[in-house]
């Protein structure tokens, strides 16, 4: 085994005699999310590199600790991407971090998420074991898909030492389009759009405004516009934009950052994208259709929680002061047994991130 | 590894009186006609699409409710007797195999189609509804569900969830994973649970990818939401003949390095083209060594413009003949062959033993080359068909089961192709599942210790381990008898000696 890989196992090890929490940390870009960070910190940072690229294959290999930017660079050098567009709250954020939170961007809604394009992980677990899951190839259905399961287990199940995941060619052609329109309008208008052939990659909408990213064939984009009407935005305006959607940069989350810094929360609520307007105070924006709702708000914790849980979805304590509510929403008695279980049969010793994804 | 020795008398007499104790549990909670267990009621649940892999379970249950299915398995759970599940039977790797002391559990009534919500793009349906009736429903709303199974007229949903069944498209449109919302069932002990929801994430752990592929071991799925997308509104068809195998593997990565991503992209030999062409009369060319199709999908515009890349990619790559479908009879016909494949090889062979792994794509040649040898080792043709934009090959070795010496040297021929595949940096199931079939060659693909993690999580699900045992994770023992060289990762034990 390599000597930086054999050094964590090792930290592993001695953590399980002493009964030492672990911190798994890459740039520590997502510390913020999910429940407390606590233990003594695992550094990925040390497991970093592209272990292999097969742009013909339409799949890349890097190590846990690789960071983002690097691998996103190589992979636009020749013309691909991460199709689901992974947020960069800070620099410094790593391919593993990344799949770990399982957070995707505005593309999310049209390309799939991180699981999706997620084929295998080397996983370090709570025994000091390393095991593969998956492989390089998207049709394998040996054994069950641990490796899929990793995304957005927020490092609970173990490290991620190494993962293969699915890249696209980045589209030819990309547009941005804007509209006025009331969010219910939006929330109908932008689901009706997906249930035609039109190349609709992302969307948002914020006070009274809608914005579209068409993305694919040149053909495609042109007959799209046509079809949708609004106003161009500029491409490099756009690309701003998107970005800030996607980083968290956008007006709406600076605007939220004040908030949150005066004891608002700013809360993600996951619903099935065609649940009307919700009836809640505090500035709401809407991405993915309608199925990620940003919300600012001083409301309580179980407001947000019913209000999501009515309509079939669930509510996120993204950023906050006081998280004293808990980050994520309780499981359903037989789910919450499973989830249980199953972390304690990666980790028997419970060190792994305790807490920041599970109560 | 085929039908068990026939059990001995003490044995029978033991089978018989666990036998009735399960149907007398089981009939109070059950109306008459969906409880079975008389030989002739039970003989046609022994197997799946699996036939050379027998076995009559104790009973069979055919619930018509939720509350039936819960009960059933509660009543089950608390005598420890195994349940395996079953939809259509359609399976090819044997997970739907009864166990010899347990119940199958029929989900076969569970056919209706709850919902379709045209603005929201999902169909709510339950397990037993036929993969192709999802999109037959969808249909006038201009949708359809993506996932084609070429089973797909008679495979469950359900079980589809239970396989991550792919198909022609899933280049294209993704696995049965990327197609599903929401799976509700129940655990091993008769709870309730649903793993995902009509929103796009749940909180926790996510389960969904667990489940969608886990071969009935984790869960009893009786609902799923799948996501409905639109239909393309046009679709052509490209069949290119190549003269060399390795001009048509170089073709296939030359389409995706070019960054097309095919709705479909799929090969077949030069004796499959025969065995096809004799069976549908498409036109095939019988001259070429190998057959691509190549179908573009989308607006006329985006087809057209795709269409034309791939022609350029495929004259480029050495094709001696290129045909675009002109409408969509004749994409039809273009495709009959390749659908029929199954069917054409029963024509030319007794039997034959169909297999399913996946390579990286560029070793396709090498894969062809490589079973190109093992017919002169074994001295059995094979016919092949692949997904070759995924890399899943499907190699149908031809043999006659009457003679038991073909039948083993098939076995043998079947293994050899996974693990050359393994060894090739693949897999040993692209999407028919491991079930019994492929049990052995897990031992190759997985070490130790990964597969005491699966079977860890199995008991996550299934403390108690009665969800149909003994299927998909081989256990030390079958490993240590099974005692083949361990090929992991493309790293051989003494690597200079020349394999393929």
């Amino acid at each position: 085994m390599e000597p930086a890989l054999q050094r964590l196992a090792d930290q592993v090890q001695a953590a399980r005699a002493a009964k030492t929490l672990l911190d798994i940390r890459g740039g520590g870009t997502k510390a913020f999310y999910g429940g407390p960070v606590q233990g003594e910190c695992v550094d990925v940072r040390a497991l970093a590199g592209i272990s292999s690229y097969e742009p013909s294959e339409l799949v890349v290999t890097a190590r846990g600790g690789t960071p983002l930017a690097e691998l996103e660079a190589a992979l636009a050098e020749q013309g691909q991407s991460l199709a689901f567009e992974p947020p960069r709250f800070d620099d410094g954020g790593t391919v593993g971090g990344m799949v770990a939170a399982g957070l995707a961007g505005p593309a999310r809604v049209s390309a799939g998420a991180v699981r999706d394009h997620v084929l295998g992980v080397t996983l370090l677990n709570g025994r000091g074991e390393v095991l593969s899951f998956g492989g390089t190839v998207m049709k394998n259905v040996a054994g069950y898909d641990v490796s899929r399961t990793l995304a957005g287990s927020m490092g609970v199940l173990g490290v991620i030492c190494e993962v293969s995941l699915k890249v696209l060619p980045t589209a030819p052609a990309t547009l941005t389009l804007r509209l006025e329109a009331e969010q219910g309008a939006a929330i109908r208008r932008l689901n009706e759009w997906g249930g035609q052939p039109l190349p609709l990659n992302a969307s948002a909408w914020w006070d009274g405004m809608m914005v579209l990213r068409l993305s694919g064939a040149t053909a495609a984009v042109r007959a799209a516009v046509e079809k949708i009407g609004g106003e161009v935005v500029e491409a490099g305006l756009a690309a701003t934009f998107w970005r800030g959607l996607r980083d968290h940069r956008d007006e709406f989350f600076v605007g939220a950052a004040k908030a949150v810094d005066s004891g608002a929360c700013l809360w993600r609520l996951s619903v099935p994208a065609t649940a009307p307007p919700l009836k809640l105070s505090g500035e709401q924006l809407l991405e993915w259709g309608g199925a990620q709702r940003w919300i600012c708000t001083a409301a309580p914790a179980s407001l947000l929680r019913e209000t999501a849980a009515a309509i079939g979805g669930h509510a996120v304590l993204f950023r906050g002061r006081d998280k004293s509510a808990g980050s994520f929403a309780p499981l359903q008695p037989a789910l919450a047994r499973i989830q249980r279980e199953l972390q304690r049969s990666f980790d028997p010793d419970g060190l792994f991130n305790p807490g920041r994804l599970l109560c | 590894m085929n039908a068990p020795v026939t059990p001995n008398a003490v044995a029978a007499a033991e089978r018989a009186a666990r036998q009735q104790q399960v149907v007398a549990a089981l009939a109070p909670l059950l109306p008459d006609h969906a409880l079975l267990w008389h030989n002739e009621d039970t003989v046609p649940y022994e197997c799946d699409g699996l036939t050379a892999y027998r076995q009559l379970p104790l009973a069979v249950a055919l619930p018509e409710t939720e509350h039936q299915v819960a009960a059933v398995l509660k009543a089950c759970h608390a005598l420890a007797v195994p349940v395996v599940a079953r939809g259509a039977g359609t399976g090819l790797s044997g997970g739907a195999m009864p166990h010899a002391l347990g119940l199958t559990l029929s989900l076969a009534k569970f056919n209706k189609i709850v919902q379709i919500d045209r603005l929201a793009r999902t169909a709510t349906v339950q397990c037993g509804v036929r993969n192709l009736a999802i999109s037959e429903a969808a249909a006038p709303l201009g949708l359809y569900y993506a996932p084609d199974p070429s089973s797909q007229i008679a495979c469950t949903i359900g079980g589809n969830v239970a396989e991550n069944s792919g198909g022609v498209h899933c280049l294209k449109y993704g696995l049965t994973l990327h197609n599903v919302l929401r799976v509700r069932g129940y655990t091993v002990e008769g709870e309730a649970v649903e793993f995902g929801s009509e929103a796009l994430d749940t909180p926790g752990l996510d389960l969904l990818p667990l489940v969608v592929g886990s071969e009935g071991m984790l869960a009893v799925t009786t609902e799923v939401t799948v996501k409905l997308v639109p239909k393309p509104l046009l679709a052509r068809c490209i069949m290119a003949s190549f003269d060399d195998i390795r001009k048509a593997g170089d073709a296939v990565a030359t389409i995706i390095a070019a960054g097309i991503i095919p709705a479909g992209l799929e090969m077949m030999d030069k004796p499959m083209t025969a065995a096809v062409e004799d069976f549908v009369h498409a036109g095939y060319d019988l001259e070429a060594e190998a057959i691509l199709l190549c179908e573009s999908d989308g607006t006329p515009e985006e087809v057209a413009e795709e269409v034309g890349r791939m022609l350029d990619v495929l004259s480029g790559c050495g094709a001696t003949r290129l045909e675009v479908s002109r409408d969509e009879a004749q994409r039809l016909k273009f495709w009959s062959g390749r659908k029929n494949a199954f069917p054409a090889s029963g024509r030319i062979s007794p039997d034959y033993m169909c297999m399913d792994s996946t390579i990286p794509r560029k070793r396709l040649a090498d894969i062809l080359l490589a079973i190109a040898q093992m017919e002169i080792k074994y001295g059995l043709k094979c016919c092949n068909v692949f997904h070759a934009g995924d890399g899943n090959l499907h190699p149908l070795i031809l043999f006659d089961a009457n003679d038991p010496d073909q039948l083993h040297r098939c076995e043998l021929f079947g293994a050899d192709i996974l693990e050359t595949s393994v060894a090739m940096g693949g897999t040993v199931t692209g999407e028919h599942g491991v079930g019994v079939e492929k049990l052995s060659s897990m031992c190759v693909q997985f070490s130790a210790e990964e597969r005491e993690q699966m079977f860890a999580v199995k008991r996550a699900f299934d403390p108690a381990q009665t969800l149909n045992p003994g299927k998909v994770i081989p256990t030390l023992q079958r490993c240590a008898e099974y005692g083949r060289m361990h090929v992991k990762k493309g790293l051989l034990p003494f690597p200079e000696l020349e394999r393929f």
